[in-house]
């Protein structure tokens, strides 16, 4: 018997998302996948299931859903106004949506990709080993009303549970390392990357977003013609009109306009979740930083799945979270001391 | 640390988890073939923290995990994979196929193709003839799943891509700049001319093998008519837009 999720309505850039198709850029495919893959990995630990699975990735949109079986859910990513049945249901949390019953979020206050994850991840089919939409590549198409979403087997049954996240949905400092043609613009570019606070342009998508700013344009120094050439999710492209542009998952494989920077890939997920006039500001550190960021993002991956609390009351109501004596029992009991 | 200008094969970071193996920072043949020979015995080496591999025109690009394998070890690696042999005269890879692909040239399915031939200092009937007797090599897929820049082209067509962007170029149109031609996977903006039609699919999500050309491949073009491209669409279910394909030897 297959399960599914019917979707009475939704916002037109709701797609179904996963880690993406990493591997491909021979032919010419860029990854694509969850625009905040952060919030993909947090949806998968408060549901104790594999990062690999698919959720739904909202873009700024809300939407009402129903279960067409009992199924588990849990919400990550930009938050929005949730409620079960008329009932608001804390965010970043694992709830249970009974047979027949409609969720219902409403429109992000912050930030532009929001999560609705399914116990049992969603089972579309799989194409080149992922089950992301990739709008570029016309792979897949956005989820409409009227569709229902086939959910996987569901090996667990917890819900309740609920995850301490730092919130990224209003720009801050993005860091960055050099790129390939970094050397090819002078210091006072460099350092006026630097010192000026960009704002994100409504211009932008799953592909790249575009900077707005006041002042000169980034000019590379000299003429120049680049050969197109390999470039990656993060990089920050220096258009012909001197305006910096932060690639994203969906990104082409190729370009040749001049890299300023590239972003590292922990602050990926903090440009994406920039929306259209949120200050960001560019801080270049050194290619040794950004390896132990990296490798302490990858840990915090990897740490995830035990950092998960019970949801006692909604967290929002408690001043003081930390001087509650949590219930323990609800989860592994192999979580790392405070 | 950035490496000298001018000094070729040259170890490049792209982000945090790329390095990028140039062999030209201008396009030629020598250098491309290269990329492809680079890219085989890279992979054939099997260094565990390489998560893959691919060429662009004259460089490979490396995906890895630094946390497995570090900056340091890939360079010196690549450094010495780089030492083994001239690449420069490496032979191109085996399993190559060559394609040949029925093209409308010119006219309402090439409407910048008269500007195309001015710009590149030849009359219609040259210009013609180069477009219609070339055999190109896919030299690498890029922008968009599966779509090849393919070259070279004689060296009259070494023309500028236009200022001014195409607004949109329909699918499997055929394009041309810097001596190179394209066949764009879909509709597209572009700041190359488009100068003909074709009813190839370079990307076909539906399909088993969603990628027809692999870098290394030669295209021939068959001239045809609009009347025999619109035959093609209405009968092609297989998204080779009439076109037939052998192994070279």
């Amino acid at each position: 018997m297959s399960r599914a999720m019917l979707i009475h309505r939704c916002g037109p850039g709701t797609t179904v998302q996963d880690q993406g198709r990493l591997g491909h850029l021979d032919e010419g495919m860029s990854p694509g996948g969850a625009a905040d893959i952060l919030a993909l990995h947090e949806g998968a630990a408060l549901l104790g299931q594999s990062p690999d699975y698919a959720a739904l990735e909202l873009a700024g949109l809300g939407g009402i859903f129903e279960a067409q079986d009992t199924i588990r859910i849990a919400l990550t990513g930009a938050p929005m106004p949730a409620s079960i049945e008329g009932e608001a249901i804390v965010w970043n949390a694992s709830h249970m949506l009974h047979r027949g019953q409609k969720l219902t979020l409403g429109n992000a206050k912050r930030g532009n990709y929001s999560y609705l994850h399914l116990g049992g991840g969603i089972a579309t089919p799989l194409f080149i080993g992922s089950r992301s939409v990739h709008l570029v590549a016309h792979i897949g198409k956005p989820v409409a009303e009227g569709d229902e979403i086939p959910i996987g087997r569901d090996s667990d049954a917890e819900t309740g549970c609920t995850l301490d996240i730092p919130d990224r949905f209003t720009g801050g400092t993005i860091r960055i390392i050099t790129s390939v043609q970094t050397s090819q613009f002078d210091a006072d570019t460099l350092a006026r990357l630097e010192s000026t606070t960009f704002t994100r342009d409504p211009r932008g998508n799953r592909m790249g977003a575009r900077m707005a700013f006041e002042g000169a344009p980034f000019a590379a120094a000299g003429q120049l013609n680049i050969l197109s050439e390999m470039v990656v999710p993060g990089d920050i492209q220096v258009t012909g009109d001197g305006t910096p542009f932060v690639l994203l998952g969906e990104c082409q494989t190729t370009g040749g306009y001049p890299r300023i920077a590239t972003v590292i890939p922990t602050d990926i997920p903090l440009v994406a979740q920039a929306r259209a006039g949120d200050p960001l500001r560019f801080q270049f550190i050194s290619r040794d930083q950004a390896l132990a960021i990296y490798a302490a993002g990858q840990a915090h991956l990897t740490a995830l799945p035990r950092a998960i609390r019970p949801l006692v009351r909604n967290p929002h109501d408690i001043r003081d979270l930390l001087s509650y004596q949590l219930i323990s029992g609800v989860i592994a009991g192999n979580e790392e001391p405070k | 640390m950035a490496p000298s200008p001018d000094t070729y094969p040259m170890i490049r970071d792209v982000g945090l988890t790329g390095k990028l193996v140039s062999f030209a920072g201008v396009f030629g043949d020598s250098a491309n073939r290269a990329a492809l020979a680079f890219r085989a015995a890279l992979n054939a080496a099997g260094w565990e923290g390489i998560s893959e591999t691919a060429t662009s025109l004259t460089s490979v690009f490396v995906r890895f995990d630094p946390l497995i394998l570090s900056h340091d070890d890939l360079h010196t690696r690549l450094t010495e994979l780089l030492a083994q042999s001239d690449w420069l005269t490496a032979p191109l890879p085996g399993g190559r196929k060559l394609w040949c692909i029925p093209t409308v040239i010119g006219g309402d399915h090439g409407p910048q193709f008269l500007d195309a031939a001015e710009t590149a200092g030849l009359d219609a009937e040259q210009a013609r003839h180069d477009i219609a007797n070339a055999r190109v090599r896919v030299l690498t897929l890029g922008f968009a799943p599966g779509q090849p820049y393919m070259g070279q082209l004689p060296p009259a067509w070494d023309i500028p891509r236009m200022t001014q962007l195409n607004p949109q170029v329909p699918g499997a149109s055929l394009v041309v700049a810097i001596r190179q031609l394209i066949i764009f996977a879909g509709p597209a903006p572009t700041g190359w001319r488009h100068i003909g039609q074709t009813g190839f699919s370079c990307f076909r999500p539906q399909s088993k093998h969603p990628v027809a050309l692999t870098p290394g491949d030669e295209v021939t073009f068959r001239e045809i008519t609009t009347e025999e491209l619109d035959h093609i669409r209405a009968t092609d279910t297989s998204g080779n837009g009439g076109a037939t394909c052998e192994v070279l030897p």
